[in-house]
C-alpha cells in the first residue's frame, strides 16, 4: 500500500466518519439528559433532503446546513413533545420517528432525485496544506469536518466544566432529584433533544452535500443506527464516540479500496462490515454489566413524571 | 377505555391526511375515493388487501408477544428475508426431489430460517447483555445484502438475461391461491390461525403469563423466579419464526422467485401494526387490514393522483404518532384523576 | 450546657402555622394545624407513619401549598410557593431521602442545590469552612458513590448550612444513622440552636426527642393531638399522645425451638453492582418455631442477603444456603419455594405484586406450584378462590379478588402479600421490611400473623430497619454491617450500646448493662 493510497483511505475515512460524529455527539447530549431518541436515522434523512433542497435552490451551503439543522430540530421537537410532555414510550416513539423521517424525506425529495449539486469545498489551509505528506493528510479537509472536532471539544468541556453541563448530567442521572432541587427538567431535556435533532440534521446534510453529493431515498443506509451504537461504544463520552466514529469511517471505506489492497471478497460482504462491526463493538462494551452501570445515565429511557 | 385510542388515532390520521392532500392541491373527496374505495371495489382488490395483510399479520403477531415481554425485536424485516432465502432455497434446489412434500418442507425451512436469524440477537442479549434492538436491526441490513449477493451471484437464473433474480419456483413449490381472480394465498389461513393461537397462548398458558409479567414488572418476574432468558429466547424465536414464514409466503406466493427486494418494509410496518393493535391479536388483525389498505391506497394514489408511494409511509408513521399520543392522553387522564 | 430557650415573649415566633389544612383525594393529611416555633428552639414534630408530618413539612418548605390556613414568618404573613422561595426566607430542609447524585462530586452536588451559582474554588473553600465549624468532615472533591449514609447526610446538612438558614427542618434524620453518628448530629444541632437557628425535628423516636428537643408537637391522623415539653414526659406518655391510647402489644410466649430449617454457612457473595455491598462469611441458623431478626442501617448488605436467600442471586457454593437440610445455594427461586421457602420482599408494587394485574393473577405469581398452574395451563378459578380466601382471612380492604394490585392501599397490599405467602404453607418464611409504610392497624395484623406462624413451628427470618419492631417480635436478633453478620443473640441480651456498636461493624458479645427498652 502506497503512501498515496494510505492518505486517500484516511481522508475518505474522515469524510465517512463526519456524519457519524455529528449525529453521535447530538444523540450523546440527549442521552446524557436521560432521553433515548431512536429516531436519529429519520432525523438524518430529513436533514439530508432539507440541506440538499435548500442548498440546490439557494446555491448557499451555509443556508443548506442551517436548513438541515432546523429540519432535524423540528422533527425532534415532535419527538420531544410526545415523549416529554405526553410521556409516550421512548422506544416506540423513536421508532415511529425513524419511519416518519424515512417516509417524509422520500416524499419531499421525490423531485430532487438525480439532480447534481456542487460538493462542499475542501479547504486549503495556507502553508500547512503544502507540507509533504502531512499536508494532504491533515490540512485539506472541508469546514464541517474541522468543525466536527471543535464540536467534540466544546461538548466535552460543556459536560465536564460548565454549569449547563452539570445540570444536564444531573437531569440524566435523576430527573426527580433535579426537579426537587428546582431545576427545569423539562426545559433541559427539550433543549437537549432539539440539539440532538439539529446535529442529526447537519449529519444528514453532510451526507447529501459532501459525502455523496446527491439525494437518494434512504441514503443514510443505517448510519443513524450506527451513530446510536457509537454513543454506547463511547460509554457516553464525547472523545470516545469520536474515536469510534473514525474507526467506523475506516471500516466503511475499506470496500472502496479493497481492490487496491488486494482483498478478494464480493462487495456485498464488504458492505456488511460496518453493520457486523457495530454488533461486535456493542457486544464488547455490553459484556461487562459494570461498564454500563457506571457510565450509562441512570434515567435513560425512563419517562419523568413531574407530579409523582 | 384504552381500546378507544386506536380508532381515535385512525380518525385523526384520516383527517390530517385529507387536510394535507387538499393542501397539496388534490380534491379530498377524490383522494378519499382513490385511497379507500377504488382499490377494494373488485375481487382482485379485496384479494390484494388480504394478500398484503398476511405478512403484516404474521410479523406483528410474532413481534407483539415479544413487545409485551419488553423484548424489542426490530429485525423482523431481516428475519423475513432469511426465512425467504432458506425456504426458497429448498424449493429451488430440492423442489424436484421432494415432489409434493416441497411446500411443507419449504414452510418449515422458512420458519427455521427466521428463527435462526433471530437467535443471534437472542444469544447476544442473554449471554452478553447486548441490546436486541441494535443487533436485530443491524442484521436487517446484513440479511438484505446477503439476498442481494445471492440474486446477483450464485443463485442468479442463468436463463434470466442477467436480471438479478433467481429461477422461478416450480408449481409444487408455490403456495396455492384462495380465490379465482385474486392473488391472496393460503398464507392467510396461517396468519389467522396464528392469531387464534397467540390469543390462547397469552391468556391461558403459564408461559404466556410469564411473558406478561416480565413485560409489566421485571422485578416481580425475578421475584417469582421467572427466567428472563427463557422469555427472551421464546419471544425472539416466535418473532423470528413468524417473520420467516411471512417472507417465505411472499416469495413462494405472489412473487414466485427471489429478487433483490421482496418486501416493501413489511417487517417495519408490522411494528406499527403491533402497536396499533394494542399488542392484542384481534387488534393486530384489524390493524393489518388498515395498514394493508394504506399500502394499496398509496399505490393507487401513485397512479391516479401522481403522489409518490412514499406517502403511505408518511401516513403509517403519522398513524403511530397519533396512536401513541391518543393512548397516553387517555392513560394520563386516568392516572391524574386517580391521584 | 444551657439549652437555647425561646426568645423573650414579646418577639414574634420565627415560624407560625395557623389553621393549616391539606387534603389529598379522600385523605385529610393535615387538619387545622396550629404550630409556633421560637428562634433558637429545637421543636419536635412527633407522630406515627401517616400522621401528616411529611405533608406539613412539604407545606413549610414550599413543595406544596395548603388548601387553607396561613403561614407567618417572623410575624409577617407569607405565601411559600416554592422551595427556592422558602430558601430565600431562610428555611432549609434535610430530607429523609437525600436529593443527591451518585456520579457527581460533593462540590458538584452542593453547587446544584444552591440558588446562586458560586465559582468552583470559592465553593470548595466555603464547604470546608462550614464542615469544619460544625464537626461534619467531608471532602468536596469526593464522588458521592461509595460514601456512607452518614457521610451523605453530612453533605446534605452542609449544603443547607451554606445558605445560613434561620430555620432548619430535619426529616427523620436518624433512621439511617448508627447511635454514635446520632451523637455527632445532636452536637451539631445544639450548636446551631445556640446560634439562634430554629430547628424542626421530625421523628417518631421517643428517646431521641426526649434527649434533644425543647418542645414537641404531636400529630395524630392529621391533627395536633397535643403539645409537650419532652424532658418532662416519659416515653409512655408521649406514646399515648402519638397513638391515642394503649397500644396492644404483641405477645411472644417462650417456646422450644425445633430443628434448624434455614442455615447460612460461610455465605460470601461479591456484589455485581458497583454501588452494592459484598457479603462476607455470613453464618446464621434459624430454627422452626422462632423468629430471628436482622437489624442494621440501610445499605449494609440487607438487599444482597435477601437476594442470596431467596435465590434471585445464586451463591458459588451450594452449601452456603441450606433449606430444611438440603443444599440450596445454587437453586432457583422456584426450586427454593418447592423446598418450603416463602418470601415477602421489601417492595410491594412492582416486585411483590404486579401493579396492573388482579389479586387473583398475583396469586399465581408465587402460587404456580401450589395448584394454580397445572400442565402449563393457568387455573383461573382456583386462583380466584385462593385470592378470595386470602382477602377474607387477612381482612384486606379491596374491591374483590379481581381488583388491581395498584388500587389497594400500602397496608392492605402488604397484608395481601404476607397473607398469600403464609397461605402457601411455608416451612421457612423470609420477610423484608414487613411494616414499612404500613398503617398501625395493618402493621399489627402483620406482626401477629408472623408470630402465629412462629407458634405453628415455622422458621421466620425478619430483616428490618425498625429496631423497635424487631425487639417486639423477635426471639433472637443479629446485626448486619458492611456485609458481615454478628452473632444472633436473644433479644433480652442486647443493649443500646452493643446494638449501636454492632451497627458500625464492631461485633462483640453483650455486656452486662441494662436491657434495651422496646420503645413503647
Amino acid at each position: 500500500m502506497s503512501a498515496g493510497t494510505g492518505t486517500a483511505i484516511v481522508v475518505s475515512a474522515v469524510a465517512a466518519a463526519t456524519p457519524l460524529v455529528y449525529a453521535a455527539l447530538g444523540e450523546l447530549v440527549a442521552e446524557r439528559a436521560g432521553v433515548l431518541n431512536l429516531g436519529v436515522e429519520g432525523m438524518m434523512l430529513v436533514g439530508a433532503i432539507g440541506g440538499f433542497a435548500v442548498g440546490l435552490s439557494t446555491g448557499s451551503l451555509w443556508l443548506a446546513f442551517l436548513a438541515a439543522a432546523l429540519a432535524g430540530a423540528l422533527v425532534s421537537l415532535l419527538f420531544a413533545f410526545l415523549t416529554l410532555t405526553l410521556q409516550t414510550n421512548q422506544v416506540a416513539t423513536g421508532l415511529a420517528l425513524t419511519l416518519f423521517g424515512v417516509g417524509l424525506s422520500a416524499f419531499v425529495g421525490r423531485s430532487f432525485v438525480g439532480l447534481p449539486i456542487a460538493r462542499v469545498p475542501q479547504l486549503h489551509i495556507p502553508l500547512l496544506a503544502d507540507l509533504p505528506f502531512f499536508g494532504p493528510l491533515l490540512f485539506q479537509y472541508d469546514l464541517p469536518e474541522y468543525l466536527s472536532i471543535a464540536l467534540c471539544a466544546a461538548i466535552a468541556w460543556m459536560l465536564a466544566r460548565s454549569r449547563i453541563g452539570l445540570r444536564l448530567r444531573a437531569v440524566g442521572e435523576s430527573p426527580e432529584t433535579a426537579h426537587e432541587l428546582g431545576h427545569p427538567v423539562m426545559r433541559i431535556r427539550y433543549l437537549a433533544v432539539l440539539f440532538g435533532g439539529a446535529m442529526s440534521g447537519i449529519a444528514g446534510a453532510y451526507l447529501s452535500t459532501a459525502l455523496t453529493p446527491m439525494w437518494v431515498e434512504g441514503m443514510s443506509a443505517g448510519r443513524g443506527w450506527i451513530a446510536l451504537a457509537l454513543v454506547v461504544f463511547g460509554t457516553w463520552k464525547p472523545w470516545r464516540a469520536l474515536g469510534g466514529a473514525y474507526l467506523f469511517g475506516v471500516v466503511t471505506v475499506l470496500q472502496l479500496y479493497a481492490q487496491s489492497l488486494g482483498i478478494e471478497v464480493p462487495s456485498e460482504f464488504l458492505s456488511m462490515l460496518p453493520y457486523g462491526v457495530t454488533i461486535a463493538v456493542l457486544v464488547v462494551i455490553c459484556r461487562n454489566p459494570k461498564t454500563i452501570l457506571l457510565n450509562r445515565p441512570a434515567s435513560l429511557g425512563r419517562s419523568f413524571h413531574a407530579g409523582s | 377505555m384504552r381500546i378507544a385510542s386506536s380508532p381515535l388515532a385512525a380518525l385523526l390520521m384520516l383527517l390530517t391526511g385529507l387536510v394535507t392532500l387538499s393542501a397539496l392541491g388534490k380534491d379530498p373527496i377524490a383522494a378519499f375515493n382513490v385511497f379507500f374505495i377504488e382499490p377494494f371495489s373488485s375481487i382482485y382488490g379485496i384479494g390484494e388487501l388480504l394478500l398484503k395483510a398476511t405478512p403484516l399479520m404474521l410479523c406483528a403477531l410474532g413481534l407483539s408477544l415479544g413487545y409485551r415481554a419488553n423484548v424489542w425485536n426490530i429485525g423482523a424485516e431481516g428475519q423475513l428475508t432469511i426465512g425467504a432465502i432458506a425456504g426458497s432455497g429448498v424449493g429451488l434446489f430440492y423442489g424436484g426431489v421432494l415432489g409434493s412434500w416441497a411446500l411443507p418442507v419449504m414452510l418449515l425451512a422458512g420458519i427455521l430460517g427466521g428463527m435462526a436469524w433471530a437467535a443471534i440477537p437472542a444469544l447476544l442479549r442473554t449471554r452478553f447483555n447486548t441490546s436486541e434492538i441494535f443487533v436485530s436491526l443491524m442484521l436487517v441490513y446484513i440479511a438484505q445484502l446477503f439476498l442481494s449477493y445471492l440474486v446477483h451471484g450464485p443463485w442468479r437464473d442463468p436463463a434470466g438475461q442477467n436480471f438479478p433474480q433467481s429461477q422461478a419456483l416450480a408449481d409444487n413449490a408455490l403456495v396455492p391461491t384462495l380465490i379465482e381472480g385474486a392473488r391472496v394465498t393460503a398464507g392467510l389461513w396461517m396468519a389467522l390461525g396464528l392469531a387464534a393461537l397467540s390469543w390462547w397462548f397469552g391468556s391461558a398458558t403459564a408461559a404466556g403469563f410469564r411473558m406478561r409479567v416480565s413485560g409489566m414488572a421485571p422485578a416481580a418476574a425475578a421475584y417469582a423466579g421467572i427466567s428472563a432468558r427463557g422469555n427472551i429466547w421464546l419471544a425472539m424465536m416466535i418473532g423470528g419464526g413468524a417473520a420467516g414464514l411471512a417472507g417465505l409466503l411472499e416469495v413462494a406466493g405472489p412473487i414466485g422467485m427471489l429478487q433483490p427486494v421482496i418486501s416493501p418494509g413489511y417487517g417495519f410496518t408490522a411494528i406499527i401494526v403491533a402497536f396499533v393493535g394494542r399488542l392484542h391479536p384481534v387488534g393486530i388483525v384489524l390493524g393489518s387490514l388498515l395498514m394493508s389498505a394504506l399500502y394499496l391506497g398509496g399505490e393507487s394514489a401513485q397512479i391516479e393522483l401522481q403522489l409518490p408511494s412514499s406517502v403511505s409511509g408518511v401516513f403509517q408513521a403519522a398513524l403511530l404518532f397519533f396512536l401513541l399520543a391518543a393512548e397516553l392522553f387517555i392513560h394520563f387522564r386516568l392516572r391524574r384523576t386517580r391521584r | 450546657m444551657t439549652t437555647a430557650g425561646p426568645a423573650p415573649a414579646r418577639t414574634a415566633p420565627r415560624l407560625a402555622l395557623r389553621g393549616i389544612s391539606k387534603r389529598y383525594g379522600s385523605v385529610l393529611a393535615n387538619d387545622s394545624i396550629e404550630l409556633e416555633v421560637a428562634p433558637g428552639e429545637i421543636h419536635a414534630i412527633l407522630g406515627e407513619n401517616g400522621a401528616g408530618k411529611s405533608t406539613l413539612m412539604k407545606i413549610v418548605y414550599g413543595v406544596t401549598e395548603p388548601d387553607s390556613g396561613s403561614i407567618e414568618w417572623q410575624g409577617a404573613a407569607v405565601d411559600i410557593r416554592s422551595p427556592a422561595q422558602a430558601r430565600r426566607l431562610g428555611i432549609a430542609m434535610v430530607f429523609q431521602h437525600f436529593a443527591l447524585f451518585e456520579t457527581l462530586t460533593v462540590a458538584e452536588n452542593i453547587a446544584l442545590a444552591l440558588d446562586e451559582p458560586s465559582p468552583e474554588s470559592q465553593l470548595a473553600a466555603r464547604i470546608e469552612e462550614v464542615s469544619l465549624r460544625y464537626g461534619l468532615p467531608i471532602d468536596p472533591q469526593h464522588v458521592l458513590h461509595g460514601m456512607s449514609v452518614g457521610e451523605r447526610q453530612r453533605v446534605e446538612i452542609v449544603r443547607c448550612l451554606l445558605q445560613r438558614p434561620s430555620l432548619l427542618i430535619m426529616d427523620e434524620p436518624t433512621s439511617v444513622l448508627t447511635p454514635q453518628a446520632v451523637r455527632v448530629l445532636f452536637q451539631t444541632l445544639r450548636q446551631l440552636a445556640s446560634e439562634g437557628v430554629s430547628i424542626l425535628y421530625i421523628s417518631h423516636k421517643l428517646d431521641e426527642i426526649r434527649e434533644l428537643c425543647d418542645v414537641a408537637t404531636i400529630l395524630r391522623n392529621g391533627r395536633v393531638s397535643g403539645s409537650a415539653i419532652p424532658r418532662e414526659e416519659s416515653n409512655a406518655s408521649l406514646a399515648r399522645l402519638m397513638v391515642g391510647g394503649e397500644l396492644e402489644e404483641c405477645v411472644l410466649m417462650p417456646r422450644e425451638a425445633g430443628e434448624v430449617r434455614l442455615a447460612l454457612t460461610g455465605l460470601t457473595l461479591p456484589s455485581s453492582d458497583p454501588f452494592g455491598t459484598s457479603l462476607s462469611d455470613i453464618n446464621l441458623g434459624v430454627r422452626g418455631g422462632e423468629i430471628v431478626g436482622i437489624a442494621g442501617v440501610s445499605g449494609n448488605g440487607q438487599k444482597e442477603l435477601v437476594a442470596a436467600i431467596s435465590g434471585e442471586t445464586l451463591c458459588a457454593a451450594a452449601g452456603a444456603v441450606r433449606l430444611c437440610g438440603i443444599d440450596a445455594g445454587r437453586a432457583s427461586p422456584v426450586r427454593r419455594r418447592r423446598l418450603g421457602l416463602r418470601f415477602v420482599p421489601e417492595e410491594r408494587l412492582g416486585r411483590g405484586a404486579v401493579d396492573e394485574m388482579s389479586l387473583a393473577d398475583n396469586s399465581i405469581l408465587t402460587g404456580a406450584d401450589s395448584g394454580l398452574v397445572r400442565h402449563g395451563m393457568l387455573q383461573t378459578r382456583a386462583a380466584r378462590a385462593f385470592a378470595r380466601a386470602t382477602i377474607d382471612r387477612f381482612a384486606v380492604k379491596c374491591a374483590g379478588e379481581l381488583a388491581l394490585a395498584e388500587s389497594l392501599s400500602g397496608g392492605n397490599l402488604q397484608k395481601f402479600i404476607v397473607g398469600r405467602e403464609i397461605r402457601l404453607e411455608p416451612k421457612v418464611m423470609l420477610v423484608a421490611q414487613p411494616t414499612w409504610g404500613v398503617d398501625v392497624g395493618a402493621a399489627l395484623v402483620i406482626r401477629q400473623a408472623l408470630i402465629d406462624l412462629r407458634n405453628a413451628g415455622v422458621a421466620v427470618l425478619v430483616i428490618s430497619e425498625e429496631l423497635e419492631e424487631l425487639f417486639s417480635i423477635c426471639d433472637r436478633i443479629a446485626v448486619i454491617a458492611g456485609g458481615r453478620l454478628s452473632a444472633a443473640m436473644p433479644s433480652s441480651k442486647w443493649t443500646a450500646e452493643t446494638v449501636g456498636l454492632s451497627m458500625t461493624g464492631v461485633f462483640e458479645a453483650a455486656g452486662g448493662s441494662e436491657p434495651l427498652v422496646a420503645g413503647l
